[in-house]
């Protein structure tokens, strides 16, 4: 069944290349954005872990 | 701006907390007998629910889906509704998936010690479990993606990606793989064949791997080790690099599993390629969680979650190196079927998710309970026993390997194989599996010693269920700073975010797939190849039920070593009709592909009732069963059909005359046994090890037929 549905698709081999420029063109678009981000917003961003909650005002376990 | 109290759910991470503990030990105490039973064969009890076959699955899957998937829930529920300042979208949710999932593990730990299973690995689970599987998983996304809607917090952290990530490619690949022809309600047939089928399975496999091991846990190392360590990641924009070329690249890393069998050479080049570009992301994921301890590595010294989760760490970087150089082919010729697998998946099992848990545990017990931890030096016990036991475990098994698979390939100078007999490559490791034992043993003992402590801290400190936390709710007026717009929409639109993720690994499947599926040339066809007959169908299910091929390969590859060993290399065309196909993965045992003819039926009836008897050392469990067991002649005809609607040529009809061949079959076996003078009990004509025969004795055979046919008429 799924052969049929797959052979139907006209120039289904063309789906594949089209796939990989996508992702080489996402990618770039990716490094770019990380090499010209804010660093404001990224700091901003990496310390959200590190935000007190009730658990981790004090780090107990360990004093 | 008005501030809203609201108040975490800690009710549902202690529940999944108990239950990772409860599974990580029942697991591990499989795991350790499984082991004992390789080097004690009398460990099997002489009992279908309790031989290696059984065990094995029921051990990865209770370690995989029970113990690391409970862990995982944990560390999700725990760190999402912090992350995104709000509590879980809903309860009731949250219960339904928590109960749902521990339903799954029961029905495992019932369904297979009782032979239900479709021995594809780590997708053994039948099909009513796959079904409950589907609609829990979907509960856990709706859950997930409605606590993400309802955030407080604008940004989302990169271990939610990592969390949105899991949810999507677990829910495609689960779907794609449980493709299957229910006959009964625990018997279904794929509804891929052979190579296809193969393809589908290690595609899965491998990123199950990825995705169920690896991404939640990378994001809980993003998330909880910033905050045992109390500083932010090393580099958070490596972390976004991190996590979009980890999802890209693992998805089409799956046909390294399969290097040197009968999958199109393509899809194996195609496989080893992106295993090799793998090593960045999983590298730049490592040092960057190991770089984020700059400065504190003096508190490593004393910190027992640090010291766990450097070790998880650097787990994570040994076993991800290895992964791809395993995947290089000529690594792969010696590795492949052998115990460095084990070892390998042993390093990234025990080492990076084992220890990330337990120091996940040991990190969010004490606070959830509001206490101290009840005893560092036993927590620095366990380290240290978990240690030694990776290592007591890791380093036989890597041994085992390798010598065992140069002893398969060593010729003598006669031009002969030096160990004709695969037994004695078998009995030359037996005592590196008695190693692997203890380091198993010590591996648990330390988790029981956790098990423990965190009892103590529980008792000693009082629950939490819901902690108060307040955050202003997000605004519509809100404005992104100017520059760099462009990943923080994306980020802010989950939904969008969810479907590149989506696109992102479905284009590396199909890529993989769609070929395979649809240009004949990549599966020749072979004319003498014919489907299997009804008797060999009901012994082909038994060989499925007891797990022969968790030790048996049925995969020649193509080197001087296995088919002067075997006989002919596997094709593609001669697996047309396997479904599921049974390759194998590993070689406890000698390869089966071409078992026709090669003992007398005989032989296997006295090997099945005592392997040890007609194979003087050998660590197969015996099968007194088979020969009490009959076969359930009601269902042939079911069987046929299904196997028909999956693309077997049965004719039509077929199914209510398939009891007569099945029944002729059955007795000139057991007239051969009657010739032989073999002393056989009343009915053996219906017992299941005639079936049993049947199926071995067709292994390989239609490829010898076409080389006789060819020898006669000379195209």
């Amino acid at each position: 069944m799924y052969k049929n549905v797959l052979q139907s698709i006209d120039n289904i081999a063309i789906w594949p290349v089209i796939s990989f420029v996508i992702f080489f063109l996402f990618f770039l678009c990716l490094l770019w954005w990380v090499a010209t981000v804010d660093k404001k917003v990224i700091k901003e961003i990496s310390e959200l872990p590190l935000e007190p909650t009730a658990g981790n005002e004090t780090d107990k376990s360990n004093e | 701006m008005e501030i809203e109290r609201f108040s975490y759910d800690n009710k549902i991470v202690k529940a999944f907390i108990i239950a990772t503990v409860i599974f990580g030990l029942v697991g591990m105490l499989v795991g350790l007998t499984a082991a004992i039973q390789l080097v004690y064969p009398v460990f099997n009890f002489e009992l279908q629910y309790t031989t290696f076959g059984r065990i094995r699955p029921l051990h990865t899957n209770a370690v995989i889906f029970a113990f690391v998937g409970n862990a995982m829930f944990a560390g999700v529920y725990y760190s999402m509704q912090r992350l995104l300042k709000t509590r879980m979208y809903s309860d009731t949710l949250s219960w339904i998936h928590f109960w749902g999932w521990q339903l799954i593990i029961v029905a495992a730990a019932i369904t297979l010690p009782m032979g239900f299973t479709t021995s594809k690995e780590y997708a053994e689970l039948e099909w009513p479990v796959d079904i409950v599987i589907t609609i829990v998983w979907v509960v856990f996304g709706w859950n997930m993606i409605g606590t993400i809607l309802k955030r407080r917090v604008r940004h989302m952290y990169v271990a939610i990606w990592f969390y949105i990530a899991t949810f999507i490619t677990v829910a495609v690949l689960h779907l794609v793989n449980s493709f299957e022809m229910p006959v009964t309600l625990f018997k279904s047939y794929s509804g891929y064949a052979g190579v296809q089928d193969a393809l589908v399975q290690w595609w899965y496999g491998h990123n199950a791997v990825a995705f169920f091991l690896t991404t939640p846990y990378l994001g809980m190392m993003y998330y909880f080790l910033p905050k045992a360590a109390n500083r932010p990641v090393y580099s958070y924009k490596l972390s976004i690099i991190h996590f979009w070329s980890l999802i890209f690249l693992y998805i089409w890393a799956g046909p390294h599993h399969l290097l040197y069998t009968s999958l199109p050479d393509w899809a194996q080049s195609l496989g080893t390629v992106f295993s090799i570009m793998l090593i960045a992301p999983s590298w730049g994921g490592m040092l960057n969680g190991l770089m984020t301890l700059r400065g504190a590595w003096d508190r490593v010294r004393e910190d027992p979650v640090l010291k766990f989760m450097v070790v998880a760490i650097t787990a994570y970087g040994m076993a991800t190196l290895e992964g791809p150089l395993l995947s290089l082919k000529n690594v792969n010729a010696i590795a492949h079927f052998t115990d460095w697998i084990v070892a390998h998946v042993h390093v990234g099992g025990l080492g990076w998710n084992g220890f990330l848990i337990f120091a996940v545990l040991y990190w969010v017990v004490p606070r959830m309970w509001n206490t101290k931890l009840f005893s560092i030096k036993l927590a620095n016990t366990h380290f240290w026993l978990g240690t030694l036991g990776i290592i007591f475990y890791a380093l036989p098994m890597y041994v085992s390997g390798v010598v065992q698979s140069l002893m398969w390939k060593e010729f003598n100078p006669e031009g002969f194989l030096t160990y004709k007999n695969f037994l004695e490559t078998t009995v030359a490791i037996l005592p590196l599996y008695g190693l692997r034992a203890i380091g198993g043993a010590l591996y648990l003992t330390g988790a029981i010693i956790m098990t423990y402590n965190l009892i103590k801290t529980a008792y000693a400190g009082s629950f939490l269920a819901n902690e108060e936390a307040e955050a202003p709710p997000l605004t519509s007026e809100y404005r992104p700073t100017a520059g760099g717009w462009h990943h923080r929409v994306l980020e802010h639109k989950p939904v969008i975010f969810t479907v590149l993720t989506l696109i992102a690994i479905l284009i590396g499947g199909a890529i993989e797939m769609v070929p395979t599926f649809l240009v004949r040339s990549n599966i020749p066809t072979i004319s003498s190849v014919q489907p299997y007959t009804p008797l060999e169908i009901h012994g082909r299910d038994i060989y499925i039920r007891e797990g022969c091929v968790n030790c048996h390969t049925q995969m020649v590859r193509p080197f001087r070593s296995e088919t002067e060993r075997y006989g002919e290399y596997s094709k593609s065309g001669e697996y047309v009709y396997d479904h599921p196909f049974l390759w194998g993965s590993k070689r406890t045992g000698p390869d089966l592909a071409r078992l026709n003819g090669k003992y007398s039926n005989t032989w296997h009836y006295n090997h099945m009732y005592s392997p040890e008897f007609v194979s003087q050392g050998s660590i197969m469990p015996s099968y007194p069963w088979l020969f009490r067991q009959r076969i359930d002649k009601e269902i042939t005809g079911k069987k046929i059909s299904a196997l028909r609607s999956v693309g077997v040529p049965y004719e039509p009809g077929y199914e209510s005359t398939a009891n007569a061949d099945l029944e002729k079959q059955a007795k000139a076996i057991v007239e051969s046994l009657r010739a032989d003078k073999v002393d056989l009990p009343e009915g053996v004509e219906n017992a299941e090890i005639i079936a049993l025969i049947a199926y071995l004795q067709r292994l390989g055979k239609d490829i010898k037929i076409e080389k006789t046919a060819d020898v006669q008429t000379p195209r």
